[in-house]
């Protein structure tokens, strides 16, 4: 009878200290080709888990409505969510994800890039593992460049961007100077005229949470974009967001691009890049004011409070966001597809280094600082935005009158005017002024 | 002569009408076609018609990434479930609202009507909190009963406008035969509101197969049907309108053909009887 | 006629259908009513406490209010004429006898099975973008240079999508209704020596009168409440933004779930002002 008791009980431990039972794993997740590449990887990870997943793969929009309808009401649809910088610290503040600080050794918690590191943990505690992290920078075209006569300096001002998008603008040819997002949506246009705003001493807000739209500096960065883009711009620029830019770059439609660091393996990509064998990087670029107009991203994945599967979902993180896992995809697709900005040692491997942007992204997520954004002080955590819950609701209404400037529909003193009022009021309504 | 005019007229009018015909229809066949190009050929300039290499692979490449038969299925499920579901309980409804009229009955079902005009989204987060107090989130059955709740005044209004056609002596004689009230809907009625009955459920099933705000909203990986399926396709990186075609090809397609089968009943059901 | 027993029967049997949609229309109007004098913020820890009528103060002084209201009655009015007057010109076209009836037929009523999700992304993505669209390869063609549609013609590419989906309910509706018009009265006046316009303003239109209030009522119910096509193809900017996407925009983008909840309480309020004002003409029209 003891005996049995004993192997009973022996055993029990055993199946608890080994193996969690098998559990199937909801994880949401956004249509970007890294993520779907995951996807399609997951076997990989039930072959050594046990644990099978379920996949629901949305466009950023919806996912993002999504899985903030989910969170706030403590819903309980999704093991894993897949969010951003600017939803971890607001979330984790809230208590509604799980601490990533107790992962396992093996995993390396320390490799993660400090930017990234701390963009994803609040007070200190790490509530979202990088999938991939990004800043932004320039591509171009090396061979029109050479043939505007022009050569990329490796950290470029606006203003030779701005002369070398026209002299490579040949609207016969289709060829657009320059590409750059002006879709509406705070992580679309908004995201890029917030960084690149920060380059020419504008900020969101001062001290005392006012609104900053009235200022000259802002008034400058949207007159400068304004002009480059009417001249050396692709038609319909109000309208193209991140993937637009990317078809018209990848069919060797635009001369530069600055965006995200991880469309770098997308456009030297010859299976889908016209121009693959043709394009340079360089540092997003700067006003001599010393801050530069990149900024700072990480797509994570967050285990929210309360799931009955914690274990397991810890398990798959640590999965995904390995170098392991790096391993595993560049064994299948090559070092130029593995996703880039999580870790440290990626950037340290001998095969890695050959990648061409390698550098270059490392240099640029370097050199943002999410504390220290803006030239004049200012109260918020975020290049790209601010860290406060009431930012992306008020960035896209006023990224929404910027691309009506951008389309013509108004001009850029009055798409400052309303985003000023509209800002103030939202801060006033949410009680910081 | 007279003829002849006759015939040219004919001639005329159906040139128009199929060039007309085929400009509404346009857009469909581009996607359709579009579907079976390689994402090069998808963008090319100018844009290729009939003559390219058709390739099966973007139908491939969806499948394998986002399990259509499972979308498809849930979406059948939900469709049919709640449109069966709504036209039990709106026969009863409409039967009682067609024979049995009293002063409220139109204002009843003017009210009914009305409700259809509440904005969804002001009652997402309502709606959401009683999913999860119920444990119905991302279930069949939560959702076949708010596409249910949703399309039922429709269904009510269009079985009535259908039952009050039927003759009132019918319904008389049968009752003069002793027919009990549940002989009488169950035999009398039900088989002559057939053809309406049937209209009622096809209209319903297309409204419920294209609903996209709740379905979205109150799935995630276990119920979500084909407009969920449609959300991973939107904007994807890179150049995607093959595969856009191909999944869009893929969610409309069985409507499509249904409907295409069913035309005649749909525009009956359509008019509420109003239209002969 | 009807016994007191059959009353007593018809007032049950209805009860299943009146309660649930009672309980449908209630509950959540309660809770919006609830939520909308409340500070209701998601984000910042929930449910802040009573604020009387703030939300509806705000949601009303705000400057994307009126405008949306305007773009809301725009997209349904112009999407109501377009789909009428097109509808009835299809409608007359096919109802003459032509060769393949069937096959036009069927060609016309197709979009009207289509998600609405697919038709925006279909026309934002394959037609309308201004270089990899059809419409730009178009008007390159030709020499033009291409329009962007969805920046500089947006509420207008809206409205065309929204009347390419409607078309053919419309054209149904009314194709039915000519059909049973008395071709023998037609043909009265048209011996009489009538003109075409006068014959068409005289005969057809009274006669179509009861399938456009049809059309209209059906379509407004659906109009009111569009937001796929808007959500994929402009998300709300270059002036597209209905009432509808302004509450969704207040709930769900800037999360305040409070001032959403008013904004719903002022959709409801125009809704049924709409409504009341079509349900008399249709409730009369209905009667005859």
């Amino acid at each position: 009878m003891n005996f049995i008791k004993t192997v009973l009980g022996a055993s029990a431990v055993s199946l608890l200290s080994t193996t969690v039972l098998a559990e199937s794993l909801t994880i949401a997740t956004v249509n970007n080709g890294d993520m779907i590449r995951m996807q399609k990887l997951t076997d990989d990870f039930t072959e050594k888990t046990g644990h099978t997943v379920e996949w629901v793969t949305l466009e950023e929009n919806v996912l993002r409505q999504r899985v903030t309808t989910d969170i706030t009401t403590k819903g309980g649809a999704f093991d894993i969510m897949t969010i951003g910088m600017y939803e971890t610290p607001i979330w984790g503040k809230n208590g509604w994800l799980v601490s990533l600080d107790d992962l396992s050794d093996d995993y390396n918690v320390d490799d993660i890039l400090p930017a990234m590191r701390g963009g994803l943990s609040y007070n200190g505690t790490l509530y979202a593992a990088p999938f991939y992290g990004e800043s932004s920078m320039i591509m171009y075209r090396e061979d029109l460049m050479k043939k505007a006569g022009l050569e990329m300096p490796s950290a470029p001002s606006w203003s030779f961007i701005a002369k070398a998008a026209r002299a490579m603008t040949d609207r016969d040819e289709e060829v657009n100077g320059i590409c750059l997002r002006g879709k509406a949506g705070w992580g679309e246009g908004g995201a890029f005229i917030t960084a690149m705003s920060n380059s020419f001493g504008a900020r969101w807000f001062d001290e005392d949470w006012n609104a900053q739209f009235d200022t000259r500096e802002w008034s400058d960065t949207l007159n400068f974009f304004v002009n480059m883009m009417s001249d050396a711009g692709p038609p319909g620029y109000a309208t193209n967001g991140f993937n637009e830019n990317l078809s018209l770059f990848q069919q060797g439609k635009c001369g530069m691009w600055i965006d995200a660091t991880v469309a770098a393996s997308f456009v030297t990509n010859p299976d889908d890049s016209t121009v693959a064998d043709k394009v340079g990087f360089a540092l997003a670029p700067d006003n001599g004011m010393g801050v530069r107009s990149n900024w700072l991203w990480a797509w994570a994945l967050a285990i929210p409070a309360g799931t009955q599967k914690e274990a397991a979902a810890k398990e798959f993180i640590e999965w995904a966001t390995s170098n392991s896992y790096i391993d595993l995809v560049a064994g299948k697709e090559g070092w130029a597809n593995v996703p880039p900005g999580a870790r440290t040692s990626l950037y340290e491997n001998p095969n890695y280094k050959d990648i061409p942007f390698a550098k270059m992204t490392l240099e640029s997520i370097l050199s943002a600082d999410p504390n220290n954004s803006t030239v004049d002080p200012s109260p918020y955590v975020g290049v790209q935005f601010a860290a406060i819950p009431e930012f992306a609701g008020i960035a896209t209404e006023v990224s929404q009158e910027f691309s009506a400037a951008y389309a013509g529909q108004q001009t850029v003193a009055e798409a400052l005017a309303k985003a000023q009022a509209l800002t103030n009021d939202e801060m006033e309504a949410a009680g910081y002024r | 002569m007279a003829r002849a005019v006759t015939n040219q007229r004919k001639i005329i009018n159906t040139v128009i009408a199929w060039a007309i015909g085929l400009l509404i229809f346009f857009p469909i066949l581009w996607t359709f076609l579009t579907s079976f190009k390689t994402e090069a050929t998808a963008i090319a300039d100018p844009p290729v018609f009939l003559f390219f290499d058709w390739t099966l692979e973007n139908y491939t490449e969806v499948q394998e990434r986002s399990d259509y038969f499972k979308h498809f299925i849930n979406s059948v499920i939900i469709a049919v479930g709640s449109t069966i579901l709504g036209v039990l309980i709106a026969i009863p409804a409409a039967w009682s609202m067609a024979f049995v009229p009293s002063k409220r009955t139109k204002d009843i079902l003017l009210w009914m009507l009305s409700t259809k005009m509440l904005p969804a989204v002001g009652v997402l987060y309502p709606i959401y909190l009683i999913f999860i107090e119920l444990g119905i989130l991302d279930s069949k059955i939560g959702l076949t009963v708010i596409l249910m709740l949703i399309n039922l005044p429709i269904i009510v209004w269009m079985l009535y406008t259908y039952f009050k056609e039927i003759p009132h002596e019918i319904l008389e004689a049968s009752r003069m035969d002793g027919a009990t009230l549940k002989a009488e809907i169950l035999y009398v009625l039900t088989p002559m509101a057939v053809p309406g009955i049937a209209s009622t459920i096809l209209l319903n099933i297309i409204l419920a197969w294209n609903e996209a705000f709740w379905t979205l909203n109150l799935t995630a990986a276990k119920a979500a049907p084909l407009t969920a399926f449609i959300a991973s396709y939107s904007s994807p990186e890179g150049l995607f309108y093959a595969k856009l075609s191909a999944a869009s090809t893929m969610a409309i397609a069985p409507i499509l053909i249904m409907g295409w089968f069913s035309q005649k009943q749909l525009v009956r059901g359509l008019t509420f009887g109003a239209v002969k | 006629m009807a016994t007191k027993q059959s009353r007593s029967a018809a007032r049950l049997m209805m009860a299943p259908a009146v309660f649930l949609l009672l309980v449908w229309m209630l509950v959540p109007l309660a809770m919006t009513l609830w939520f909308s004098f409340r500070k209701f913020l998601p984000l910042r820890g929930g449910d802040l406490g009573f604020v009387g009528f703030d939300n509806y103060v705000r949601f009303i002084s705000s400057s994307s209010f009126w405008p949306s209201v305007q773009t809301t009655l725009i997209v349904v009015g112009s999407v109501l004429l377009i789909t009428l007057v097109l509808g009835v010109l299809l409608a007359l076209l096919l109802d003459q006898p032509i060769w393949g009836q069937g096959i036009v037929r069927i060609l016309v009523i197709a979009p009207f099975f289509v998600m609405p999700t697919v038709s925006a992304l279909v026309w934002k993505n394959i037609f309308m973008d201004p270089v990899n669209g059809l419409f730009a390869h178009l008007w390159k063609f030709f020499g033009a240079e291409p329009v962007q549609w969805l920046s500089q013609a947006s509420l207008p590419s809206i409205v065309m999508i929204v009347s390419w989906q409607w078309l053919p309910f419309a054209t149904l509706i009314l194709l039915t209704a000519i059909q049973s018009l008395d071709s023998e009265q037609l043909e009265a006046a048209e011996m009489d020596g009538a003109p075409v316009l006068r014959r068409f303003w005289h005969i057809i239109v009274p006669h179509l009168s009861r399938a456009i209030t049809i059309v209209i009522l059906i379509q407004t119910i659906f109009l009111l409440a569009v937001f796929a096509e808007i959500f994929v193809t402009t998300g709300g900017a270059f002036g597209t933004k209905t009432l509808t996407y302004l509450i969704y925009q207040r709930v769900l983008e800037s999360q305040n779930v409070g001032l959403g909840s008013a904004g719903g309480v002022y959709a409801i309020i125009l809704a049924n002002i709409l409504a009341l004002f079509l349900m008399r003409i249709v409730g009369k029209n209905l009667d005859a």
